[in-house]
């Protein structure tokens, strides 16, 4: 139980955010933290744990969106039930791209790219097909009753994207402890040495790119919801994939805690950025830009990586003081 | 609708727009080949050449075929700059982390260009931009005529320098054995660097030629990336004459793609071709095995 605490401890305490600072203004940006928490957890398990870069997580993120949100303009179904159904689109979607792509043996450089292929296939897709509204985008009907997935405030909509930040928070932990999470991480250091060893790591991939996709779609679906509007920009933008890489690699790549840590420092620049500069577009952006490379060359560890570093340093001073 | 009348020019059309997709993904082949990393910068440097051929011709008053002369010097210092001082040490040595940081950096660049000259959409007027040549039965831009032109001898000296030049030879045992070109003295950095000016010099000619015809905004090189990474896939990573005939063929694809299925779709066939290749055969048509 012990390996739960922290989860425990830090989830009850983001949870008391809409008691203490009830406005809008906290909350959007709460939800907004904790969206790009949830969708770069689900890049963090393939590509923290796993080692295999995605370039299109925005794949899984828009084919969770408009399931949601097609299944409940076209077909009529409970926003509930299309929610799970968003999530089993996504996760189908993702079992097919890693299916395809780790049968063909793709790596790296060839991994990135045909992830980022995919997503620009289905945002092109999505942009012409008449199901999602084609340039129109999809609009979902406001119907504010909490069994139509909406609610008259923003509260209810913030402690569900935090029950899914917990829930993926446990989910993480739970596979780091596990043999799945073994595999994964010994198929990341050295591929070779893994399969050598008997894990069948075609298929670890694969069951991880599943997981993944499903995470990450699970924020599609929240983001259908909470903005009741999509379009093919939206969804499947590279500004997905973008943030779903960069909130874990921030935060510390292949911690539990990462992307959580990454998402709260993105957007907590971002907002400053624009405090300084007001609404000039852009500048936002270089400063993730910058920031990003900035981790990646001097704290490959992101912000856990520090942190530890830090403990690992006090805990030898302390001793030495002691002793002196 | 086969008929050659309607063909004919949309083929002739496709060899042109090809021209210059060739010359992107050169830039982009060449870097895969040597540093084993794709260039994820590749579209926003594409960008920011536009952008300073678009300035040189409308602040300086210089024709844009005139300001590749200076462009291209400059872009290759930018580019053996930026792997020489950030990509290559931030790296740490892993392909992974230079994809992220070239992902960072086409983030910084694309976003600093749209800080700076807002989302507008610029385009040039040049005199010639109109005028046009007839052969057989299709009307061709003179802009795209030159393009296609300089592409083709472009393609060639650069074989030639890889081939007979120290520089070239030195580039060529890095990209074919790292630890042995080091071993015989090759600065590998260096090397690296070379190579990473290189490919963003061939930017600098791309934009030149593309600004007489095309507009420019801050996200105007995007539209080339993809597809640039598809050639490179097609033509097999590192081949220069791969990147170069896969480049005319998938100009082709789409200008006949778009004559059937229309615009929007006709780029779905590229994206087809790209990912069925990577699936099949992800060394490429003319590739080495990976």
């Amino acid at each position: 139980m012990r390996a739960f605490a922290p989860i425990a401890a830090v989830v009850a305490l983001l949870a008391l955010v809409p008691l203490i600072a009830p406005s809008n203004a906290v909350l959007n940006f709460m939800v907004a933290t904790l969206l790009i928490a949830l969708v770069g957890q689900g890049w963090n398990l393939l590509g923290g744990y796993g080692g295999q870069y995605s370039f299109g997580q925005a794949a899984f993120f828009g084919t969770g969106a408009y399931a949601t949100a097609i299944l409940q303009v076209q077909y009529g179904v409970n926003a509930w039930l299309g929610f799970l159904l968003g999530i089993a689109a996504g996760a189908a979607i993702g079992a097919v791209i890693g299916a395809l792509t780790f049968r063909a043996g793709l790596k790296g450089s060839y991994f990135a790219l045909v992830t980022l292929a995919f997503a620009e296939v289905l945002r092109i897709l999505a942009s012409v097909a008449p199901i999602t509204g084609a340039g129109v985008g999809i609009l979902i009907k406001l119907d504010l009753r909490p069994e139509a997935f909406q609610f008259q405030s923003r509260a209810p909509f913030y402690w569900i994207i935090l029950a899914f930040v917990g829930a993926s928070l446990v989910l993480i932990r739970i596979i780091e402890n596990s043999r799945f999470g073994a595999y994964l991480v010994a198929l990341r250091e050295n591929e070779d040495a893994a399969k050598a060893l008997g894990v069948d790591t075609t298929r670890v991939k694969i069951a991880a790119m599943t997981l993944s996709a499903a995470i990450t779609a699970a924020g599609g679906c929240f983001y259908a919801q909470y903005f009741l509007f999509l379009d093919a920009a939206i969804a499947y933008g590279p500004w997905v994939s973008v943030e779903a890489l960069l909130a874990p690699i921030i935060g510390g790549i292949g911690t539990v805690f990462g992307p959580l840590l990454g998402a709260l420092v993105v957007k907590t620049l971002g907002e400053l950025t624009k405090l300084v500069t007001g609404s000039a577009p852009g500048l936002d952006l270089v400063i993730y830009g910058g920031v990003l490379v900035a981790v990646v060359a001097f704290a490959p560890g992101g912000i856990a990586g520090l942190l530890s570093t830090i403990r690992a340093l006090v805990r030898r001073f302390v001793p030495e003081r002691r002793h002196g | 609708m086969l008929s050659p009348v309607i063909l004919f020019p949309a083929v002739l059309n496709g060899l042109m727009t090809g021209s210059v997709y060739a010359l992107v993904a050169l830039g982009l082949t060449l870097i895969y080949g040597v540093l084993h990393i794709i260039n994820f910068a590749h579209g926003a440097l594409l960008t920011a050449a536009m952008f300073a051929a678009f300035f040189c011709c409308t602040l300086l008053g210089l024709d844009p075929y005139l300001a590749a002369v200076g462009l291209t010097p400059l872009f290759f210092g930018l580019g053996y700059a930026l792997q020489r001082f950030i990509i290559g040490p931030a790296a740490h040595g892993e392909d992974r982390n230079a994809l992220l940081v070239t992902l960072g950096l086409a983030v910084v660049i694309e976003n600093a260009l749209l800080y700076a000259f807002r989302a507008d959409t610029r385009t040039l007027n040049v005199p010639y931009a109109f005028s046009v040549v007839e052969i057989g039965p299709a009307v061709v831009a003179v802009p795209r005529l030159v393009a296609f032109a300089v592409v083709i001898v472009l393609a060639l000296v650069l074989w030639l320098v890889l081939r007979a030049t120290d520089t070239g030879k030195a580039i060529r045992a890095v990209a074919s054995e790292k630890l042995g070109a080091e071993l015989s003295g090759i600065d590998v950095a260096h090397v690296y660097a070379v190579t990473f000016g290189l490919g963003t010099a061939c930017l600098a000619v791309a934009a030149c030629l593309l600004i007489p015809s095309y507009y420019v905004n801050p996200t105007a090189g995007n539209a080339f990336v993809l597809i640039a990474f598809t050639i490179v896939v097609l033509g097999g990573m590192g081949s220069i004459a791969g990147a170069l005939i896969a480049g005319l063929f998938v100009g082709v694809v789409e200008s006949l793609s778009g004559l059937y299925l229309g615009e929007s779709l006709g780029q779905i066939g590229i994206f087809v071709i790209f990912i069925l290749v990577l699936l099949l055969r992800p060394s490429g048509l003319f590739g080495e095995q990976t």
